[in-house]
């Protein structure tokens, strides 16, 4: 049999004012089941407290209803109380008579009948609780980071420091990302390569860290401090551990193709590393353009290699990694020119965009930092950047800004001026964006001092004029049409996000927005997390950042995977689905409904092991308890707990008595 | 229809946004009808269809329902699953011959306290109009 105890608050006078307490209490004792009943001034004080104990102890009361205010001001309170007392904290309910009753309404009689009406349904809800437990999950206590870029190196580095291992997955074969292909950045101009190597090698020295490159995500499975992730290792046809570095077999190779990380506009080998600085330094080979693996020719970086590191018949590997966290720092990529035709992309060697430009005038570029144009190799005298290249475009490209393509173009007007002092540059914009700490000043000083021309108007074509190019666009200005004739054109491109991001947020289980960005769980408060407890995100991959933006949420996110893994067992409310798996038919129209994946079929076997039927299980890890999954079963199989059917029809039934 | 008659007026609210919106009209003292009483689940999504049947069947005049916006769903997309249960189940109702007047499905979020208590005004209101809802049980009394 139930025994309730029924305990009316007057708030000191936010309730008493406008409902009849005592009253309240009075009625209640005639519900059903309700054993005692009592009204007091202050409830949630240490002596209402100890009221609300020593009746659970006093009339054996198997449940409470505390009528006061909002449960999100008290119900942990009472909770607590309740569990101090020897009782279940989940047959602890609150009837909210001040924030729904007192305080909106001005009638006594209509307060207090409203009162009383609130504690019936509650008393008949916590009548039919069950005592629930808290859930306690193992973890472990190691972290993986997808992605190699400065974003993510910083989240490695962070972690690490904090003592927890970190498995570091890089798709290229070295880390660097993006960056490492920078010349110098805004708005220091200190030389990208000379503020990231450093980082780049404590990464790669720290104890804690493993780098693996040259690897993508398989698979994921499991849950929040208990995933397991299959890693796939593309074949390298190189031995890591064997090989030294040594450099004499990208010596040797005689194939040259164009570099990517040179943005296609120097030459590397067939075996290769993609920069000088890369770490690993150990080299890969490219089979699409390897004369042994295309053609069975060659051979030579066999021959050569003095530790017999190479190895033609190298396959994909897979291994696999415990993690009990997940930082995802994969960033983007930037549209090519062959992207705009209308711009002469693809088809003009002289249209580049920002990153190629980035690579001509880097001192480790393929030009060695001699600033020549791509077709003729001729010092460009006159340059134009286009801004919003493919951003802000929504009837053709993207409706977002890329954010960083202001600041970079007002950079690299001062790194070409500081190469060409004669030169001229002119900078096609529609709004300068310069929100950062001293952007701003950045940016007037490329027009002030530096003399990067500004006009404000969109380019309409660019075509080819004898031996220059030709940029025309409008002047918004001055409202004119204008002709500049140049040599060498500069395109900001769009921020894109990379290649496969999808396929990686599918085998994550995370969600992408329409442009392939990655989302976050609240974009303002929980900016760094997505709705899958245990993964995180940062930098480039949720949308357009700069360095700071991105190094900052990479260390933002290592402390949301620090303080996730500084414990030993995840604690959670006991609030999560269960499954009858004696009803449940396995129709699978709760895993289709599930925001978390948190549902799952479970093969039901018999005593010989053979499969009878499959039904639902629900993963009490991953479960938030948002309850979505209880209507939707045809059979009544799954069931919220504290929200269950019996519960919340019970409150509904006890309308009828009102 | 007796002179004193007042609708009973049932809410489902989700516990995130519109639960905490009613709790913001009530700090911000918006005064409101004592018509609804308010039965509190974690999310729109939990609420189930048959509730609203039942809550016909217990003498309710009118059920509101209300959860976070979309898009602001605390787990992520329970709202939407909520707002296709109800769609649908609006034109079920309407085929049984029930008066889908009666049913009113709005967002509110924990910011809308006014919002929230402008809705129940307006629900009451347009449910006095409306009279006690006695179809529902004639015809469960005709079953009988």
């Amino acid at each position: 049999m139930a025994r309730i105890g029924v305990f009316v608050c007057w708030c000191g006078s936010n309730i008493a004012e406008t409902v009849e307490v005592s009253k309240v209490a009075e009625v209640s004792k005639s519900i059903p089941g309700v054993v005692y009943s009592v009204d007091y001034k202050y409830m949630c004080s240490d002596p209402g407290q100890e009221l609300v104990k020593n009746a659970i102890k006093e009339y054996k009361l198997t449940g409470v209803v505390v009528a006061s205010c909002s449960p999100r001001m008290h119900e942990k309170t009472f909770r607590k109380a309740a569990l101090e007392a020897g009782l279940n904290p989940y047959m602890l309910e609150m009837a909210n008579i001040r924030e729904q009753c007192s305080w909106v309404h001005n009638n006594m009689d209509e307060g207090t009948q409203k009162s009383i009406d609130l504690v019936r349904m509650m008393v008949e809800k916590v009548k039919r609780n069950k005592p629930l437990d808290d859930i306690s999950i193992p973890v472990t206590k190691k972290a993986m980071v997808i992605g190699g870029g400065v974003t993510g190196i910083q989240a490695a580095l962070d972690i690490a420091s904090g003592g927890i291992p970190v498995v570091l997955v890089e798709k290229e074969s070295s880390i660097g990302g993006k960056m490492s292909a920078l010349d110098e950045t805004f708005p220091t101009l200190d030389c990208s390569q000379c503020i990231l190597t450093p980082k780049m090698v404590e990464v790669a020295q720290h104890p804690l860290v493993q780098i693996i490159s040259y690897a993508e995500i398989e698979k994921l499975e499991g849950f929040v401090g208990n995933f397991k992730a299959t890693i796939r290792k593309k074949a390298r046809y190189v031995d890591v551990d064997a090989c030294t570095g040594c450099g004499t077999c990208w010596q040797k190779c005689p194939v040259k193709v164009d570099s990517e990380f040179e943005q296609g506009l120097g030459k590397r080998k067939a075996i290769f590393i993609p920069f000088p600085q890369a770490i690993p330094s150990r080299p890969r080979i490219d089979a699409e353009n390897c004369l042994k693996l295309t053609k069975d020719r060659c051979g030579i970086c066999e021959k050569v290699c003095p530790t017999k590191a190479i190895h033609y018949d190298d396959k994909d590997e897979f291994m696999e990694v415990e993690v009990g966290a997940i930082v995802v720092a994969t960033g983007y990529k930037i549209m090519p020119v062959s992207a705009f035709p209308e711009y002469g992309g693809g088809q003009y060697p002289d249209v580049v965009t920002s990153l190629q430009f980035e690579r001509m005038v880097c001192a480790s570029g393929p030009t060695l930092g001699d600033l020549k144009r791509p077709s003729d190799g001729k010092l460009p005298e006159t340059v134009v950047f286009v801004k919003c290249v493919g951003s802000r475009d929504p009837e053709h490209y993207h409706s977002y800004c890329s954010k960083i393509c202001c600041m970079y173009v007002a950079k690299q007007t001062m790194l070409y001026r500081h190469k060409v002092h004669h030169g001229n540059c002119y900078v096609f914009y529609i709004d300068v964006r310069s929100n950062g700490k001293n952007y701003e000043e950045f940016v007037r000083r490329a027009q002030e001092q530096e003399g990067a021309q500004y006009i404000r108007g969109r380019v309409s074509s660019i075509y080819k004029d004898g031996d220059d190019m030709v940029v025309e666009g409008a002047d918004t200005l001055t409202n004119s049409q204008i002709k500049v004739k140049c040599d060498l054109v500069v395109l900001a491109t769009a921020m894109e996000a990379p290649d496969g991001i999808k396929q990686l947020a599918q085998k994550l289980g995370i969600g992408y927005d329409q442009h392939g960005f990655l989302t976050e769980a609240h974009p303002k408060l929980r900016p760094v997390e997505t709705a899958t407890a245990g993964i995180f995100l940062a930098g480039c991959a949720l949308s357009p950042r700069d360095i700071p933006d991105s190094v900052s949420e990479g260390s933002a996110a290592a402390a949301k995977v620090l303080g996730l893994l500084s414990k030993d067992t995840l604690d959670k409310e006991g609030v999560v689905a269960i499954v009858n798996e004696l009803t449940c038919v396995g129709c699978q129209n709760c895993i289709r409904v599930c925001p978390y994946n948190a549902i799952e079929l479970k093969d039901i076997c018999n005593r010989q092991g053979e499969l009878q039927r499959q039904v639902a299980h629900v993963n009490p890890g991953l479960c938030t308890g948002c309850g979505t999954c209880t209507p939707s079963c045809p059979s009544r199989s799954i069931e919220l707990q504290g929200f269950r059917d019996t519960e919340l029809y019970a409150e509904i039934n006890a309308l009828a008595e009102l | 229809m007796s002179e004193n008659w007042e609708p009973k007026i049932i809410t489902f609210v989700c516990n995130w946004c519109t639960y905490a919106g009613a709790d913001l009209a009530g700090t911000s003292r918006f005064k409101y009808a004592s018509n609804i009483r308010i039965i509190k689940t974690p999310c729109s999504g939990r609420i189930d269809p048959m509730f609203i049947v039942s809550a016909f069947e217990k003498g309710a005049d009118a059920v509101l329902i209300s959860g976070c916006h979309p898009g602001d769903c605390h787990y992520n997309e329970g709202n939407y699953n909520a707002r296709r249960k109800f769609t649908m189940m609006k034109r079920l109702l309407d085929t049984l011959g029930v008066d889908t007047r009666r049913v009113v499905f709005a967002w509110c979020s924990a910011s809308e306290g006014i919002k929230f208590s402008r809705l129940v005004n307006e629900v009451t209101e347009s449910i006095k109009k409306l009279g006690p809802y006695t179809d529902y049980h004639s015809l469960n009394q005709e079953e009988r």
